[in-house]
């Protein structure tokens, strides 16, 4: 590059280009904002131009963020975000498409269209935010909610069984999965880079704190003086090591997870190495099953396996059929089986 | 026009052939005698002959309900003609039955003297009792009322393939074919048309296509031979436009309308769809356009293949689902999305006998106000309806043409008797159709997602991927112009106004509603959608008894033409017949405050043209002009 051009077009954008003339409508102190700034700042890194992202949600608090992206944006109806980021990205895939939702959003509602959207592997990152809570709806419980949680609408207690969102994400075939915080801002929006470039469904659960309904339901371990010793960061070909001092592991026997201390005749080799890359799904599965008090909460990419886009194999078919029968010939195509003429 | 029973004799006895000018043949079996596909090939061999035909299916929703059960009958009906006809004929001349419950189920329709042709080998003990019969109707006399010609079908079709080769099994299966050739014969109809697509569908399978072939042409020559039938009958050509043609069942036409609307406004074709009868037809055919670049994508359920047709409008191409009603209903929520947005898009809304689950395979029109009406707040969408098979095709390029045009969804209503039947459509040239004009937004310095065409009050399409014109969309309310979120109280009326005026001008760009018969009179039958058949043919019977009626099919349900409420008031009275129970009756009446007469009937079966005629005759049959 020549000293006198100054980077032009699209990739000179800043983070500022991003950001709408639209007052932000989280409550102060919402963990959203977070997740806002690290997905703006992101944007310009992404090299994508502008007008090429869209962003759509369903409904909820987190819903609203393609309000404040100053890119395309479809804030649609509940749990209905991937369905249309579906039709889009099959028409047009030129674009990048994010899909905003929440543990409500995602997980209840739109459930069915998370697994089909996963399944299929149609390229799109889906940024679920976890509060564990409705917070749009003031503070009902959520398939999230833990088992026996106290919220408006069970005085008593849920006697419903939550869900692992990653689980769900890996099961229901989901090539890129990820995990973490919106208060650790660096490791956001360094996760939600390796998702934005992930060709296929890569999907992150944020844990999210809302503040107004469900206040500190991640800080047992996301405070930043125990976070340390209560997740460890998950790092591809590395050992899964954590602690201040690193002096902790996981380790695997058989298939269950044990935590040691490093030294004493434990090496770090003898520790779980972790492989996202790993075609079989169990051992990712595992680590999306590791909570907090029992495991230090697992955070970073747990798998990120390659398979092709379902938008690419449609669009194969086509060029396919294109090849095999020739360009549609509509004339022809009418005339199709018996025909005859009155004169 | 022939209004009679079509029955002339022919000038000359000496050949035994009998001319008709019309025959309306029903054959029934078991859902696995292949019935549908012997209608299917009579209908295509008449058609190429030159006949004008008309046609409907029946057949049970289960796949294989228990062989022999009347449950598991199988019909499928054709008339054919020498002259135009409308409707598949209100009873059929000719019913040919394969089994017992074939003969129990549809016995009833035949009239007395017609022509009854029985497969006698299914006349067993076992088949008699899962039929409820407690004698032999063939032994007894049952059928005296009629002309029984008993033809040992299956016997007959395993003596012609003993040396095919095939199982006893497969050979069974073919027997359909033989029962089809002797059909050919009686109405000397040639064999090739059927013999070519025995070729092609069997391509791969060459036993199999022999085999057909094989006892196709037995089951003629046993015509011939077997002197069962005193003459043959000849129908002649019909007297129809000068064109190419070709039979067309209306999903089959439906599915090129689209793909034809595609090609005329030069944008990609995306359908999004979850199975579902009567409409999964048009999913299949689609399915096979890829080389068309038709994108199709059988989405996990009714609300995923509505969102994924908003994804694509939302991304500039032909947004398109289909359904029936239940899939409609939980389509609801998200076709009022569509309508906050204002994307251009289609719902094709294929009708079928409800509430809920209701009768799969039989049609109703009782989704007209859900359609209208079926989502929360004031939410309009256009409506068109096509009135026959082969109309679909130009339907389906309207509902396209509107919903580009004025920035709306739009639905095209159509159902399970238009859908599954079937009749000669004019197949025009792609030339000679009119292009469809799209424009899309382009320009940052003028642009507001919200802004509206002063004439039709579209709002622009800008499409993600155009620089400059980055902007968001939702189903919250949005502020004139600029399209941000409002909760402004006057903002709100406006917009629904907006909504709601939007639609009405739809008005301005659709043809006049025409009135078959005078522009005046004693009645107007006023119908919709597949009814078209039976009322035209009914209102031509009672003008030729010298009756002061008129008919007039609407295929503009929202809005309506603007000359609707002064073709009304041009009549005493107006019949509006449905199969519902008074839905555009309940609509007329109230824009029009007109005491509209109703004719209603929800039997999953679609109106003869003598129950209209009778509710005519009922209403004006008095005032016989001298």
């Amino acid at each position: 590059m020549t000293t006198e051009a100054a980077p032009e077009g699209p990739l000179a954008l800043q983070r500022k280009d991003f950001v709408t003339d639209q007052e932000v409508r989280w409550c102060p102190g919402c963990g959203d904002y977070s997740i806002l700034a690290q997905t703006q700042k992101l944007m310009p890194d992404l090299g994508v131009p502008r007008e090429n992202i869209v962003f759509i949600s369903g409904i909820g608090c987190n819903s609203r963020l393609p309000y404040y992206m100053n890119t395309y944006g479809f804030h649609s109806i509940h749990g209905r975000a991937p369905t249309i980021a579906t039709g889009l990205r099959v028409m047009n895939q030129d674009l990048k498409v994010f899909v905003i939702t929440g543990d409500g959003d995602g997980l209840s509602i739109g459930g069915n269209h998370l697994l089909h959207v996963m399944r299929r592997n149609v390229d799109i990152t889906i940024v679920l935010f976890n509060n564990r809570i409705y917070g749009l709806t003031k503070g009902q419980y959520s398939p999230t909610s833990e088992f026996g949680k106290r919220t408006k609408s069970s005085p008593m207690g849920a006697v419903d069984t939550p869900l692992h969102p990653l689980s769900v994400a890996i099961s229901a075939e989901a090539s890129f999965v990820a995990r973490s915080l919106d208060i650790d801002q660096k490791h956001l929006i360094a996760t939600l880079e390796r998702a934005a470039r992930h060709k296929g469904t890569s999907f992150v659960e944020v844990y999210q704190n809302c503040n107004v309904f469900n206040d500190g339901a991640f800080m047992e371990f996301a405070d930043k003086a125990v976070r340390a010793d209560r997740t460890v960061r998950l790092e591809h070909g590395q050992p899964m090591l954590f602690g201040k001092e690193r002096e902790k592991g996981i380790r695997l026997n058989g298939t269950t997870p044990e935590i040691v201390e490093v030294g004493n005749g434990v090496s770090e080799s003898d520790l779980w190495i972790h492989d996202e890359t790993s075609e079989d799904p169990v051992l990712s599965f595992i680590l999306s099953r590791m909570h907090w008090p029992d495991f230090p909460e697992p955070m970073g990419v747990i798998r990120a396996v390659e398979r092709p886009t379902y938008e690419s194999l449609v669009q194969q078919q086509v060029d396919e059929a294109i090849e095999q029968q020739g360009e549609g010939d509509l004339d022809a195509l009418f005339m199709e089986g018996d025909t005859w003429t009155v004169e | 026009m022939s209004t009679g029973d079509g029955r002339r004799r022919s000038d000359s006895q000496l050949d035994q052939i009998e001319e008709l000018d019309r025959v309306t043949i029903r054959f029934a079996g078991d859902s696995g005698d292949g019935m549908q596909l012997a209608g299917l090939q009579f209908t295509n061999t008449s058609a190429v002959y030159g006949n004008d035909v008309s046609t409907i299916p029946d057949f049970p929703a289960e796949i294989r309900a228990p062989a022999g059960s009347i449950p598991g009958v199988s019909s499928f009906q054709v008339s054919f003609s020498s002259y135009d006809i409308h409707t598949p004929g209100d009873q059929p001349d000719v019913l040919v039955v394969m089994n017992p419950a074939a003969l129990k189920a549809h016995l009833g329709d035949l009239p007395k003297g017609g022509l009854l042709i029985v497969n006698t080998d299914e006349f067993t003990e076992p088949n008699l009792r899962k039929a409820l019969y407690a004698a032999n109707p063939l032994e007894d006399d049952s059928l005296t009322a009629y002309r029984v010609v008993k033809v040992p079908v299956g016997s007959m079709n395993a003596r012609a393939l003993a040396d095919s080769g095939l199982n006893t099994q497969q050979i069974d299966r073919s027997k359909n074919s033989f029962a089809l050739g002797l059909m050919f014969w009686l109405y000397e109809r040639p064999l090739d048309s059927t013999i070519r697509w025995f070729e092609e569908k069997f391509a791969r399978n060459p036993e199999v296509r022999d085999a057909n072939i094989t006892t196709l042409k037995a089951g003629h020559n046993f015509g011939d031979t077997a002197e069962l039938f005193p003459v043959r009958y000849h129908v002649a050509k019909a007297d129809l436009p000068p064109g190419r043609y070709r039979n067309i069942t209306g999903n089959a036409a439906t599915a090129l309308g689209f793909l034809t609307a595609s090609k005329l406004a030069d944008l990609p074709l995306f359908y999004g769809s979850y199975p579902i009868t009567p409409a999964s037809d048009i999913l299949h055919e689609l399915s096979r356009f890829k080389n068309f670049g038709v994108k199709t994508f059988q989405a996990e359920d009714e609300i995923a293949a509505m969102g994924s047709a908003i994804g694509a409008a939302f991304g500039g191409y032909l947004g398109l689902t289909g359904t029936s009603g239940p899939g409609l209903a939980l389509k609801s929520e998200a076709l009022g999305l569509a309508v906050m947005v204002e994307l251009p898009l289609v719902v094709a809304m294929i009708q079928r006998s409800g509430p809920s689950t209701g009768m799969p395979t039989k049609t109703d029109q009782a989704d007209l106000l859900q359609v209208l009406f079926g989502r929360n707040g004031e939410s309009p969408v256009a409506i068109v309806a096509p009135a026959t098979p082969s109309e679909c095709f130009k339907y389906a390029i309207e509902a396209f043409r509107l919903a580009l045009r004025h920035m709306t969804p739009t639905v095209f209503l159509s159902d399970g008797y238009l859908g599954t039947g079937s009749e000669p459509w004019r197949v025009p040239r792609v030339d000679e159709l009119p292009r469809i004009e799209v424009k899309f937004a382009k320009d940052p310095d003028t642009f507001n997602p919200y802004d509206r065409d002063p004439e039709t009050l579209a709002r622009p399409w800008a499409t993600p991927g155009t620089p400059g014109l980055e902007h968001r969309i939702g189903g919250l309310e949005k502020a004139d112009v600029t399209g941000n979120v409002s909760y402004d109280p006057d903002n709100h009326d406006k917009m629904t106004r907006f909504r709601a005026e939007k639609i009405a001008r739809i008005a301005n760009d659709i043809p006049d509603l025409e009135v078959v018969g005078d522009e005046s009179g004693d009645l107007l039958v006023l119908g919709w959608g597949s009814t078209y058949g039976a009322n035209l043919s009914a209102v031509l019977r009672a003008r030729e008894q010298g009756l002061a009626v008129s008919a007039a099919h609407l295929r503009y349900l929202n809005p309506f033409p603007s000359n609707l409420g002064d073709v009304i008031a041009r009549f005493d009275q107006v019949l509006i017949p449905e199969l519902n129970l008074g839905q555009l009756a309940m609509l007329i009446r109230s824009r029009f405050v007109v005491d509209a007469a109703t004719l209603n009937k929800v039997t999953g079966r679609p109106f003869l043209i003598a129950e209209v005629e009778a509710k005519i005759q009922e209403l004006v049959g008095s005032k016989v002009k001298v």
